[in-house]
């Protein structure tokens, strides 16, 4: 599903450049489940922008899907992101003024689908996420749990090939956080490709696979014993 | 093409953001609100310039008698020079080509008109036909003075409305014999004047008619002319100006008068300050024109910067929305369609507002130079056309640059 060779990426820090990604191998099959993990600052992000075609590399070759991501102007870009990734972000990233089910309802907007069976689509996925009767809530009347569940959904909603998420229980206590990887891991279990960004070993135990960046390379890429998170719960 | 999808995206967002939108609105409501009022007031002042040359016919020039001042072929200074019917019928003939309207007439200041038991002391003024015309008077019983009255001396007269509701109350006073200075003239017609009730309790007489009762023989008090009229205004005053120029030279030679003698024979010309009335006024417009322009830029200027403020404040929401999907086209669409949308809707109602407000209170503005501000509807289609350019114009560029801005920055916008 994804192909990445010898990625490179530095940013401009004032006079001096920051080599952030020195060199990336790897590769991710379709229905894995892999936990990018590393320390502050070790490139696991700028990396995940990068398989979200958020961010481009300075050089090597990422395929995504088949598709070589190389040189996309902005009109390409955001339909590549539209229709292979869904992103799940630390933050949640919701628009506040719009309800969940708007919310969710609104990567299907950017794909053309009309109005009556975007809603459709997005009501059924705030159902699967177990936040149908919230659907009307605006994202200020959620908990933080129930607000990264409307992000799930919304990365979902538009079936995409992969789902990207940065981080996706950092800003929630430890119970809420393994309600949320329970869902992942059933949407896993479904046969959607996840890449989980994230600090926490916990959370990468509940992965299939761990990939450990340090100073911009990957230091160790090994399958796990995966930890469900319904024990937890 | 109108797509109904993106218009409930706007309006979710406008209708979730109302202070942000109204204080958009206001800026472009007052913006147009001032420059249509603006305009507004250059035709009130337009008005009020056309109204003091209306009342009496564009471009008169008359021509009078005095003492003369200087000594000219062997006659002393200090002559009192008299024009009499040879004096205009000289003219007349010497300048007919030139001429449009032309009237001479013998005045009297102070008579007394009397019907039955009412009487007043009024204007009378011997005249010829075309002086209803210099004077821009409008009938509004009867008729005017004709030829056939001043060829057949007959003792007719055109009154003003003052004298007819003086005299003659609520009554008819078409047929009825008035009494002028003791003789009696019957009433033709009744007629108003745009100068207003001093020029409205006049009566106007045959001339051949007030020379011949009122001992006069054949004197005259002054002359009026209007030129042909041409299609621009600086070929009309060249031609008044030889005109007038002509005339006294005619009028001073015949009388004995020195060429540049101004007191023996004088002349005005209103085509020359009507010019400058006029120019007066085209500067005026210019300038509400300018400073509504200006204002409508600075509406522009302060709209843009609210939509660069809206981008600012919306940077991670653009980033949400690109990183799900959203291409720079339709992230510029969104903004310009929102921007066009506040600006049109707060320019019809700074446009309505001014409207009605010149509508109801422009008519109750009546002063000398100043009067009923008003705008035709082609302004306020300019102005419609182009407040849409500026709400085009002031909803790109934060568009453009929204566009340009980087998902990954977007997103880390705080």
């Amino acid at each position: 599903m994804i192909e990445i060779k010898d990625l490179h990426k530095s940013y401009k820090m004032g006079s001096s450049q920051l080599h952030v990604l020195k060199g990336i191998n790897f590769n991710i099959e379709e229905g894995e489940l892999v936990a990018i993990m590393g320390s502050s600052g070790s490139g696991k992000s700028t990396l995940l922008n990068i398989l979200g075609i958020l961010d481009e590399a300075d050089s090597g070759s990422y395929i995504l899907d088949k598709t070589p991501i190389k040189n996309l102007n902005e009109t390409i870009a955001s339909k590549y992101r539209n229709k292979f990734l869904g992103f799940v972000f630390q933050s949640f990233n919701l628009i506040n003024y719009k309800s969940a089910l708007d919310n969710v309802a609104m990567p299907l907007y950017y794909q053309g689908v009309k109005r009556k069976e975007r809603y459709e689509i997005a009501m059924r996925y705030l159902e699967k996420v177990g936040l149908g009767s919230h659907s009307h809530h605006l994202p200020s009347e959620l908990s933080g749990g129930q607000k990264q569940r409307v992000a799930i959904a919304r990365a979902l909603a538009s079936n995409p090939k992969v789902l990207l998420a940065d981080e996706p229980t950092g800003a929630l206590d430890t119970k809420t956080s393994y309600e949320v990887m329970e869902l992942i891991q059933g949407i896993n279990d479904e046969g959607k490709t996840i890449l989980i960004v994230t600090h926490e070993p916990d959370i990468a135990a509940m992965c299939k696979r761990n990939v450990v960046l340090k100073d911009g390379l990957i230091i160790d890429d090994k399958k796990v014993e995966q930890v469900r998170a319904s024990s937890y719960v | 093409m109108f797509n109904i999808e993106r218009w409930q995206e706007i309006f979710e967002a406008i209708s979730k953001n109302r202070l942000r939108t109204f204080l958009t609105g206001v800026s472009v409501a007052s913006g147009i609100f001032i420059l249509v009022i603006l305009l507004g007031a250059g035709k009130g002042l337009q008005n009020g310039i056309e109204k003091q040359f209306e009342r009496d016919a564009a471009g008169i020039i008359e021509v009078w008698s005095g003492t003369t001042a200087k000594e000219y072929k062997g006659l002393n200074p200090g002559r009192q020079i008299q024009f009499r019917n040879s004096d205009y019928s000289q003219s007349v003939q010497k300048f007919e080509d030139k001429l449009d309207l032309r009237s001479a007439s013998y005045n009297f200041w102070g008579g007394t008109i009397t019907y039955g038991k009412e009487s007043g002391s009024y204007q009378f003024r011997g005249i010829d036909p075309d002086y209803g015309a210099v004077e821009n008077v409008t009938i509004i019983q009867g008729r005017f003075i004709n030829s056939k009255d001043l060829a057949n001396n007959e003792k007719v007269a055109a009154i003003g409305v003052k004298i007819k509701t003086d005299l003659f109350k609520d009554k008819d006073a078409l047929g009825k014999e008035i009494s002028i200075n003791n003789i009696n003239f019957k009433v033709v017609g009744v007629f108003t004047d745009p100068g207003g009730e001093r020029e409205e309790a006049r009566a106007y007489l045959p001339r051949t008619t007030v020379q011949r009762a009122f001992g006069g023989g054949d004197k005259i008090s002054y002359m009026s002319f209007t030129v042909k009229k041409t299609k621009d205004y600086d070929e009309a005053l060249a031609l008044s100006e030889k005109f007038t120029t002509d005339l006294k030279a005619l009028l001073r030679s015949k009388n004995v008068v020195a060429p540049d003698d101004d007191s023996g024979i004088n002349a005005y010309n209103s085509v020359k300050d009507a010019k400058q009335f006029y120019d007066l006024n085209l500067y005026i417009r210019l300038f509400f024109w300018w400073v509504g322009i200006c204002t409508i830029i600075a509406g522009v200027v302060g709209v843009s910067n609210i939509m660069l403020i809206i981008v600012k404040e919306r940077t991670k929401e653009i980033g949400i929305r690109k990183a799900l999907g959203a291409s720079p086209f339709s992230i510029i669409s969104m903004i310009l369609h929102e921007s066009i949308f506040i600006t049109t809707i707060a320019g019809f109602v700074g446009l309505l507002a001014s409207l009605l407000l010149l509508e109801f209170v422009g008519p109750m503005v009546q002063s000398e130079y100043f009067r009923n501000p008003q705008v035709d509807f082609s302004v306020a289609l300019t102005t419609l056309v182009l407040l849409v350019f500026a709400g085009a114009l002031a909803g790109f560029f934060p568009a453009y640059r929204a566009a340009k801005i980087r998902p990954i920055v977007a997103l880390r916008d705080e």
